[in-house]
């Protein structure tokens, strides 16, 4: 599973990344977390607000930074398909 | 670990949280000049009538009375607002054209929750989803110069009159700034690789799919995200505005920048393009320097200056813009901002 968390450094993006840590922590999923800094990349993912979370190329969240429960919902949705 | 754990589980946990919380916010505004006077004048036995005591009663007053209308402006705004999204203005702006497409943007501008920090994001987003160049300036000059906070906080400290004129010179000038360069046709002055950019897979729309407690919750969490990131500006604000109250002579400003001056809102854009500081930090100084005779239309020309031209947000837009587009963009926004100075100072002075 790749996890790429989207966003150009703002303080959003570190507690996104923060709360998809947290999420993944306790998951025990084999997964990589990427950063993608680049506004073209961003846009190109349909994201218009960051931060964005994406999972193996499917944006998953966008816009807000959701509690690190959620993001552990959200993966165990992705990692089931 | 984020605040939104922490809430209380059951619904009637979260309604009492609330009524509690609202509760706390009326007592704490109702008390707030009574604990100031009690604490400096009655426990610590200062006179009121010296000047740096009565300096420090304003200070620490205003810091308490701007803090509450924040923490209740920044909450209702969020929620309110987490029924818009980017996604969706988009997609009504989508196929419109330039006029009424400029109109909508602006308009949808002050309603779409948006922060600068993702101008280049979403100007690559419009662009690659056809939305022309122009509407898409409208929105990302109406964005933060008619900021809802600041309509808030004008709400309390100015009344409706000076409000409605804020918000419909500022929508004006989105409106027509982003119309006329359009008209320029600055397709040749974007970066290409916006055009370039594809859209794949489908958009999510941050909006939909929440509940009321998610909206409470991002509201309780933007509290909080907002006030760690201008508590320096608010500060510095209200300071200032605290010496200007206590210590600028009455009518001042009346004497060399009043209503029939020349130069004052000029001045006053210079000053405010290069200072940065957001609408909640700029307001307690709008509102001593207005007690100081500074005029109405001078005012909101120096905050619209400060938060809607500013450094970093240029520099941001420097990625997807050319220097020519980045230069007439601020030439046209600065330019409508000191014809709304000088037409506001006309308006209120008669």
């Amino acid at each position: 599973m790749i996890i790429k968390v989207l966003g150009s450094g703002c303080t959003n993006c570190q507690n996104l990344e923060k709360a998809t840590l947290e999420a993944l922590s306790g998951l025990g999923l084999d997964a990589t977390v990427e950063h993608v800094t680049d506004p073209g990349d961003i846009a190109s993912y349909g994201v218009m607000r960051t931060p964005a979370l994406v999972v193996d190329e499917q944006v998953v969240v966008s816009g807000r930074v959701p509690s690190s429960a959620q993001v552990r919902a959200l993966l165990t949705q992705a990692s089931s398909h | 670990m984020s605040l939104v754990d922490h809430m209380p589980v059951t619904g009637r946990g979260r309604g009492l949280a609330l009524t509690g919380a609202g509760l706390a916010w009326v007592a704490a505004y109702v008390l707030n000049e009574h604990v100031w006077d009690w604490l400096l004048y009655g426990a610590f036995g200062l006179d009121p009538s010296a000047r740096v005591t009565e300096t420090v009663h304003f200070f620490l007053y205003d810091t308490v009375k701007i803090t509450l209308l924040l923490v209740l402006i920044i909450f209702l705004v969020t929620v309110l607002r987490s029924f818009m999204s980017v996604e969706r203005t988009r997609a009504l702006l989508g196929g419109k054209r330039e006029g009424l497409g400029n109109v909508m943007a602006a308009g949808l501008g002050v309603v779409t929750p948006f922060c600068s920090c993702s101008a280049v994001p979403a100007f690559i987003g419009f662009v690659a989803a056809g939305v022309p160049i122009g509407v898409t300036l409208s929105f990302l000059i109406a964005s933060p110069m008619v900021n809802e906070i600041a309509i808030g906080m004008l709400l309390t400290l100015f009344g409706v009159k000076i409000t409605a004129l804020y918000i419909g010179t500022g929508l004006l000038i989105a409106i027509v700034a982003g119309w006329l360069l359009g008209r320029m046709r600055v397709e040749k002055w974007v970066e290409p690789f916006v055009f370039e950019t594809k859209l794949r897979g489908q958009t999510i729309d941050p909006a939909a799919g929440l509940t009321f407690d998610d909206r409470i919750a991002m509201g309780v969490e933007e509290v909080g995200t907002i006030l760690r990131k201008i508590w320096p500006y608010l500060l510095v604000g209200i300071g200032l505005g605290a010496v200007i109250h206590g210590w600028v002579p009455t009518e001042f400003f009346t004497t060399y920048a009043g209503p029939g001056s020349t130069f004052g809102v000029l001045v006053a854009v210079g000053i405010g393009v290069p200072l940065y500081s957001n609408a909640a930090g700029i307001m307690p100084l709008v509102q001593a320097l207005y007690e100081k005779g500074l005029p109405m239309g001078t005012l909101l020309a120096f905050m619209m200056a400060v938060v809607a031209l500013s450094l970093p947000e240029m520099i941001l837009l420097r990625r997807v813009l050319k220097p020519q587009l980045l230069a007439a963009y601020v030439g046209v926004v600065a330019t409508g901002i000191v014809a709304v100075g000088y037409l506001f100072n006309a308006v209120l002075a008669t």
